[in-house]
């Protein structure tokens, strides 16, 4: 992995929000890459911007109010932000697609399944493709997903499915593309457990099947236990700490994933941590230094002043806090 | 054992609504609770729990006095909650009161806190001094004196969450219906508003109904656990016996499905079950038991007969056929 060429690198980014009355300063650097084949989560309370950094890596950012400000992302090394809307269009949809928390929103209502699959086909294929293929291939796509009798399902509309369903003709549209990139946010959130778990298993075995990379963004620590193979934390619009999920999971560095993990009600008991006191600031005026520093019990003088960098403390985990800095490798236990 | 403070039997409650979504508008019946029966001790923490439309929240309205059930009975501390002449008498209000998921939703935005605090103290306690009674509310909570004089915009979704947990509580109520209080919070400050309502839970000896759908959080404060499935029981037990010993392949699935962060927890689920199918509509509940169509255990009878609600092992119930006929539950 390491050799490889990544496929996506998010560098440095930074977005904003104008909006009446101020400028929210969201993103302050986000960092985050993704290699051929790996399936990378993102984690963070609500608010703390996966979805600003995500619709941003899509161009789909809403401007007005959000203005990119500063960064860089780079798919197979071309940058995105600096690409023509033609350029644009080659990607998204395409070789990059994505899912969405609610599919009720990805889905017209107007239209049965095969009207909502026709547009997303002809524009992978070139519009070179006819309507006996369009049907062919959302048949195929259908039965990627687990859907019986896809043949009756095309002509069904959005209300006549049930939830799970519909996250699964989502997930189906996202993949009948063959894209080298999937971002799938906060998919099945809005679902049942039982049904949740059918569908991320779902989504885990057809990217493992057609080597799709995939972003899984979620606030839900126990859904990227079990299916991401890296793990980002977010806050605060900055990644505070990456690593090999397994490794983030028994050993998280900075005091707000290790709050985080901590908050997590446990299946083997032992109480309900207090949680992580204080909450996420007011993006119209953010803390200085590290972001993080109102809320962390560990706060130094330096913390106020002077934003952390990211620190590699073993191959492949990286953490934003200077407990982990040279001069603090010592202090800290 | 303590005293049952309420009894609830044969619960039903029935919703008669227009179906869209067909080409004909032809009425049709949710069966949103359809036949319950369990009983609350005092002082004890009874966890309900179930996928989003199984009918929690409907039997919270019930117990709340929001709907009047279709059909069963309802006694809390012997007095029947549901008389023939309709509207529930103010003491017996004052004793059970119900804190929502949408923390917004109980508090009005256009008042302070103060102002909010005092609807229900002068409805409750009109002969009380409401500024000296509003204070002892905040201070019970751990909320500082200032919060008074803050509209509900200005705190956070967990503060907000803790002053309509003191609302609820300036009645001084014996019995609290928490209907997913959580749930809209983030896990972070989750655990503040948990451990706050297991304080308040011993200190003034409340007796809760606490809903959710999150097992890994129930497995950490119930004394019971009850778990539905389209409106009905499928099993209720003790919560360390339901944790170890889960009997319903409902509950099987639902343990085997919950997302979990660490070896330890992994060991814990029960075999992997791997979860198939779609939950039915309550407006077309399948004959027989309504799990029938996702079930991997199950038999013929089960398209047939509707299980009964047996005792498996002492205080341990399930509605499975896989149990046989014992005795029903009372
Ligand atoms: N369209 C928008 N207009 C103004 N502010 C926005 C908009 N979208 C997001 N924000 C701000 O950006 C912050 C991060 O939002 P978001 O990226 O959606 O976070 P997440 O997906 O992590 O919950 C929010 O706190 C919100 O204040
Ligand atoms: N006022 C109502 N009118 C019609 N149907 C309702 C009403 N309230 C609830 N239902 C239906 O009853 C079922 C149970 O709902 P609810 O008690 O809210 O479930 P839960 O709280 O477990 O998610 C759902 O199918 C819901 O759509
Ligand atoms: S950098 Fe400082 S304030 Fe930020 S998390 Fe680390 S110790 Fe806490
Ligand atoms: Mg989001
Ligand atoms: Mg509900």
């Amino acid at each position: 992995m390491v050799n490889k060429a990544p496929l996506l690198e998010i560098k440095n980014l930074r977005v904003h929000y104008k909006v009446y009355g101020g400028v929210l300063k969201v993103l302050d650097g986000v960092n985050l890459t993704v290699y051929p084949g790996e399936k990378v989560g993102l984690v963070g309370e609500t608010g703390c911007g996966k979805t600003t950094t995500m619709k941003t890596a899509l161009a789909i950012l809403p401007v007005p109010p959000g203005v990119v400000v500063g960064g860089e992302i780079l798919y197979k090394g071309r940058n995105l932000l600096a690409m023509s809307p033609r350029q644009l269009s080659n990607v998204r949809g395409r070789e990059m697609t994505m899912i969405f928390q609610d599919p009720m929103a990805a889905l017209n209502p107007v239209f049965n399944v095969e009207q909502q699959f026709t547009p997303v086909l002809k524009h992978a294929a070139k519009n070179h493709l006819s309507n006996k293929e369009i049907h062919a291939q959302a048949v195929l796509a259908l039965q990627d997903v687990a859907l019986a009798d896809p043949e009756r399902l095309l002509q069904a509309y959005p209300i006549q499915l049930s939830g799970g369903m519909r996250q699964r003709v989502c997930i189906g549209m996202a993949l009948a593309t063959r894209p080298q990139l999937l971002i799938a946010d906060e998919p099945g959130t809005a679902l049942d457990v039982t049904i949740q778990a059918q569908v991320l298993r779902l989504l885990n075995n057809l990217v493992d099947r057609l080597n799709t990379s995939i972003i899984l963004i979620t606030h839900s620590l126990g859904v990227v236990y079990e299916t991401v193979d890296r793990l980002y934390v977010m806050y605060a619009g900055n990644i505070v700490e990456v690593a090999p999920t397994r490794k983030l999971f028994s050993n998280p560095l900075h005091p707000y994933s290790q709050g985080l993990m901590d908050a997590v009600p446990k299946l083997s008991g032992g109480g309900i941590s207090q949680g992580i006191s204080g909450r996420i600031p007011d993006y119209s005026h953010p803390p200085a230094g590290c972001r993080f520093h109102t809320r962390c019990s560990h706060v130094m003088e330096i913390c106020r002043h002077q934003k952390p960098p990211e620190f590699e403390v073993e191959e492949g985990h990286k953490v934003a806090c200077y407990l982990y800095g040279p001069k603090n490798q010592e202090a800290a236990v | 054992m303590s005293e049952a403070i309420l009894e609830v039997r044969d619960l039903k409650k029935h919703f008669v609504v227009d179906h869209i979504g067909t080409f004909r508008r032809q009425p049709v019946t949710v069966r949103a609770v359809d036949g319950i029966s369990f009983d609350l001790q005092a002082g004890e923490t009874l966890g309900l729990v179930g996928e989003s439309g199984s009918g929690k929240s409907t039997i919270a309205y019930i117990l709340a006095g929001m709907y009047r059930p279709t059909q069963g009975r309802i006694h809390f501390r012997g007095l029947d909650l549901f008389s023939e002449n309709g509207k529930r008498p103010l003491f017996l209000k004052k004793e059970i009161q119900i804190v929502f998921q949408d923390p917004g939703s109980s508090l009005n935005p256009r008042r302070t806190i103060a102002q909010n605090l005092a609807v229900p103290l002068q409805i409750h306690k009109p002969d009380k001094n409401i500024m000296r009674e509003t204070l002892r509310l905040l201070e019970l909570v751990d909320l500082p004196a200032i919060y008074m004089y803050k509209y509900p915009n200005m705190l956070s979704g967990g503060e907000k969450q803790i002053v309509a947990i003191a609302r609820a509580l300036a009645t001084d109520p014996s019995f609290m219906i928490l209907d997913e209080p959580t749930s809209a919070l983030d896990v972070s400050v989750q655990g503040k508003v948990i451990n706050l309502l297991m304080r308040l839970q011993s200190d003034l000896d409340l007796t809760y109904l606490f809903i959710t759908h999150d097992l890994s959080l129930m497995r950490n404060i119930a004394t019971r656990v009850a778990i539905m499935y389209l409106g009905k029981i499928c099993e209720i037990s003790k919560g360390s016996e339901f944790f170890q010993n889960p009997q319903h392949p409902y509950t099987q699935m639902l343990l085997s499905s919950i997302p979990v962060v660490s070896k330890d927890e992994e060991k814990l689920k029960p075999a992997k079950m791997i979860p198939t199918g779609e939950i039915p509509s309550p407006v077309n509940i399948p004959p027989g038991c309504s799990f029938n169509t996702r079930c991997p255990k199950k038999m013929d009878v089960c398209f047939e007969i509707d299980p009964d609600f047996v005792e498996i092992s002492r205080q341990h119930f399930a509605r499975c056929h896989l149990f046989g006929q014992t005795q029903k539950q009372g």
